[in-house]
């Protein structure tokens, strides 16, 4: 119990990076795998996570990253503890060495204790992530409510709350053909870029509403600690915060047929302003297209607001 | 009675060549059956396993279309549990639960025989599907609705595959139970019963209660498909999350189906290398009842991700962090076991040793996974690849192969190849873990599962995993290799052939004589 509370605790003082360099270094070389040189550099300063859980920008990514690396370290300790036995066991207590048997097979206070003593640590470990998943749930009082909505394969988007309320657009990938099959060299957001991603302001709270069209798809942005199955004929709902500006980008999480790797979240989190700026051109644009059904830009808008509407009664 | 004659077959009455196997209702000649039979799907399953990790080797798409990349890990999931791993066990519960309780035979011969010859066809099923128009069924393993709806008729030949297997299961299931309850010898209590005959008695209890489970969750796929119901679609009153809750009911206690035998295989093997009786017998069958319990109320842990309320997520979360008490418990019993005895490391202990380090580490991830806000991020992405191929790969597989090893001087009479034994080990130690290691590294990272293609910081990981898998597969055939040699000669095996093997199938001579304990020996 002392031990978590620790980490966990001193959690501003301790820098992720450096911690879980140790840790992932440390898990390379046991599992004697050349990782020690790179394992060290952490995923902060690169703009993809190589090793280790994406950047968190929201409480809630971070509050996943930092219980990720507690359990880490306490796993380390165990796995310390045990295998050092064994080892220990394994090189000294051979027969080649002259080891006698000895003719133990029970002990009850050990028995006892090994059972008690993990109990412990678990609850050690579940009280941060009773906290979390709480808080996780929680999806009252958004600033702004965004529905989602899964197709094969491709996101729609409808804003039904809050600035840019009205506003609804498909997503979907933008990396040409070409570049897949091997026609044109891949870009640096390959298989990660979308023609409209979602914009968000940042430091609002955004509740996202999903449901889907056919199967069964998932919206995921590991750097928001999101990921929520979008499933047809039912409204399921997550939320998020984002604390800082930029592109934050994820994929479809359920397998939902032939394009289920070709379907990716992309999700621009903007300053006040910007954002106040790209609403009012999204309704200059709407407004240009001088329709009942302004901003849809085809068919297959139409049975998503069947199944929005299904879901909903 | 236990005498053997020059040619045991010979001075049989039964039928010789392709009906002798057909008609078979020898447990010994049933067990090889399984055995090879699973080594052929381990093989098949290997192929498609390949084919993945060539396309995975480079981003971009250049040696199966996305289509096709979902059949082969569908049918890669589905050929590996059902047709390798789950037979496998069920070829050593035939082998070596009557040679252990002093049984002459399984109980129900017959229906033993037709336990066996089921899968063939169901195995003709499943790989057939890859040829009938649409291919075979790309809705991942778990089968998920509305996606395996959509599917063509692969799915169809899928669905009666798991139903067939499913059966045979079930009546390889109730031949052990009431094997191990009715035909142990004089004065083998319960509680002396070694630990492999108890967790396969527990196994079969699993089986039992999961299986129809399965199958009641499939033939609704099937009448979704083509009766008109509408059980897991919403539009007709039904619910697609409703199916997870019943393939995961089935599928989490299919977990343990699948690792307790190994428990129970590394508990035998462990204390004969380290010469001294095993560390905690009752506790280990304690824990081995109290996993077998848990495994029926965690399974909405796989489905964190699908939005159920806090208290469902907390409940499972709770439950499933248990898990990992009866699962400590074995591990630190194996490792007392092994504490101030006199070891060796034969090919069968360091087989069992490697289990116990790597299926360690894929219980550490496990613990990880059950955390439910960690597993909302980790699920449905190659770390949750990586955490389930370390438990079935270097759990169930390595302890096949500790099983294997352990008992080829039995059913051979020769002792197995150490050399090459060891060889086998160490590559397949060494090629799994570059295989499967970098994989956590990628999930963490935010590749998902079920993907032909990706991003390309993932390249690196991606292009070293398969270069392991590649090691990892061609290992496999030392396997072969060994088996072969250890059939046609090799080292003769005295009837207790590792030194200080205890239990009564190493009374018996090497190999086994086609008939054993005609009349009961009495223990103790």
């Amino acid at each position: 119990m002392r031990v978590p509370n620790f980490v966990w605790h001193h959690r501003p003082h301790l820098p992720n990076p450096h911690l879980l360099g140790v840790v992932m270094g440390r898990a390379g070389r046991i599992a004697g795998f050349p990782l020690l040189s790179y394992a060290a550099l952490s995923c902060a300063q690169e703009p993809h996570a190589r090793y280790n859980l994406q950047q968190p920008v929201t409480g809630i990514a971070e509050q996943i990253n930092d219980m990720h690396t507690l359990m880490l370290v306490i796993c380390l300790f165990i796995f310390v503890g045990v295998f050092g036995v064994m080892f220990w066991a394994v090189f000294k207590h051979r027969k080649s060495k002259g080891a006698v048997a000895a003719h133990f097979h029970e002990n009850t206070a050990v028995e006892i204790a090994w059972t008690v003593i993990p109990i412990l640590i678990l609850l050690g470990m579940a009280w941060p992530a009773t906290k979390t998943v709480i808080e996780m749930k929680d999806t009252s009082n958004p600033d702004i409510t965004v529905k989602a909505t899964g197709y094969q394969w491709k996101w729609g988007y409808d804003y039904l709350q809050g600035e840019g309320e009205g506003i609804r657009f498909l997503s979907a990938l933008s990396t040409p053909r070409t570049q897949i099959e091997g026609g044109a060299p891949k870009g640096d957001a390959y298989l990660l870029e979308v023609d409209n991603p979602l914009v968000v302001p940042v430091g609002k709270k955004i509740r996202v509403l999903l449901t889907a069209n056919d199967v069964i798809h998932s919206w995921w942005v590991p750097a928001f600690g999101v990921k929520q199955d979008a499933i047809p004929g039912f409204i399921r709902d997550t939320w998020f915060r984002a604390d800082k500006e930029g592109i934050y980008r994820g994929n479809c999480a359920e397998l939902c047929g032939r394009d289920h790797g070709f379907m990716p979240v992309v999700v621009h989190v903007l300053s006040a302003e910007k954002y106040a700026a790209w609403v009012a051109e999204q309704k200059v644009k709407a407004a240009a297209f001088d329709a009942p059904d302004p901003a849809a830009p085809d068919r297959t808008q139409a049975p998503g607001v069947q199944v929005a509407t299904a879901g909903k009664g | 009675m236990a005498a053997v004659t020059p040619d045991q077959l010979h001075g049989h009455h039964g039928p010789t060549g392709l009906m002798r196997w057909l008609t078979t209702t020898n447990h010994k000649d049933i067990g090889t059956m399984y055995m090879i039979f699973s080594f052929i799907m381990f093989l098949s399953g290997g192929v498609l396993a390949l084919t993945i990790r060539a396309e995975l080797f480079q981003p971009g798409l250049q040696v199966v279309q996305p289509e096709f990349f979902n059949q082969l890990t569908t049918m890669h999931g589905l050929i590996m549990v059902f047709g390798a791993i789950m037979p496998a066990f069920v070829g050593f519960a035939n082998w070596m639960i009557p040679l252990m309780i002093g049984a002459s035979d399984m109980a129900f011969a017959r229906m033993n025989n037709w336990s066996f010859w089921l899968l063939p066809p169901a195995a003709i099923l499943l790989i057939g599907s890859f040829f009938v128009p649409g291919g075979a069924t790309a809705a991942g393993w778990t089968l998920y609705a509305p996606l395996s709806v959509q599917m063509g008729m692969g799915m169809d030949l899928a669905i009666f595959a798991i139903h067939i297997m499913g059966i045979s299961s079930i009546m390889g299931a109730i031949n052990i139970v009431v094997t191990v309850l009715n035909m142990r010898a004089p004065g083998m209590t319960l509680m002396k019963m070694p630990l492999f005959c108890w967790t396969w008695l527990i196994t079969a209890y699993l089986l039992i209660a999961v299986m129809p489970v399965l199958a009641g969750a499939v033939t609704m796929i099937l009448t979704d498909r083509h009766f008109g119901t509408s059980f897991f679609n919403a539009a007709g009153g039904g619910d697609p999350v409703m199916y997870q809750h019943i393939f995961w009911f089935f599928g989490h206690p299919e977990v343990y189906i699948m690792i307790l035998p190994a428990f129970g295989i590394v508990s035998q093997i462990i204390p004969t290398f380290a010469r001294k009786p095993l560390f905690g017998y009752a506790s280990m069958v304690y824990a081995t009842a109290s996993i077998a319990i848990l495994s029926f109320a965690v399974w909405a842990h796989h489905m964190f991700a699908t939005g159920m309320p806090a208290a469902g997520q907390l409940f499972f979360m709770y439950a499933t962090m248990l898990i990992a008490v009866p699962t400590g418990v074995k591990v630190f019993n194996w490792v007392a076991t092994m504490w101030r005895g006199s070891l060796t490391f034969e090919t069968p202990m360091l087989w069992a040793t490697g289990f116990i380090f790597v299926f360690t580490m894929g219980g550490f991830t496990g613990l990880i996974c059950a955390i439910a806000p960690i597993d909302i991020q980790v699920q449905d992405t190659y770390y949750v690849v990586a955490h389930f191929h370390y438990v079935l790969v270097a759990g169930s597989l390595f302890a096949l192969f500790a099983g294997a090893y352990y008992w080829l001087p039995k059913w051979t009479g020769h002792m197995p190849n150490e050399s090459l034994g060891k060889l086998h080990f160490w590559c397949s130690m060494v090629f799994f873990n570059i295989t499967f290691f970098p994989m956590h590294f990628l999930g963490l990272a935010g590749m998902p599962r079920r993907i032909p293609d990706y991003a390309l910081q993932f390249a690196d990981f991606n292009a070293l995993a398969s270069v392991g898998a590649f090691g990892f597969g061609l290992s496999q055939l030392i396997f072969i290799v060994v088996v072969v040699k250890c059939i046609r000669g090799g080292e003769r095996a005295a009837a207790r052939s590792w030194e200080s093997a205890e239990g009564l199938e190493w009374t018996v001579p090497s190999p086994a004589p086609h008939h054993t304990f005609e009349e009961a020996p009495v223990v103790r």
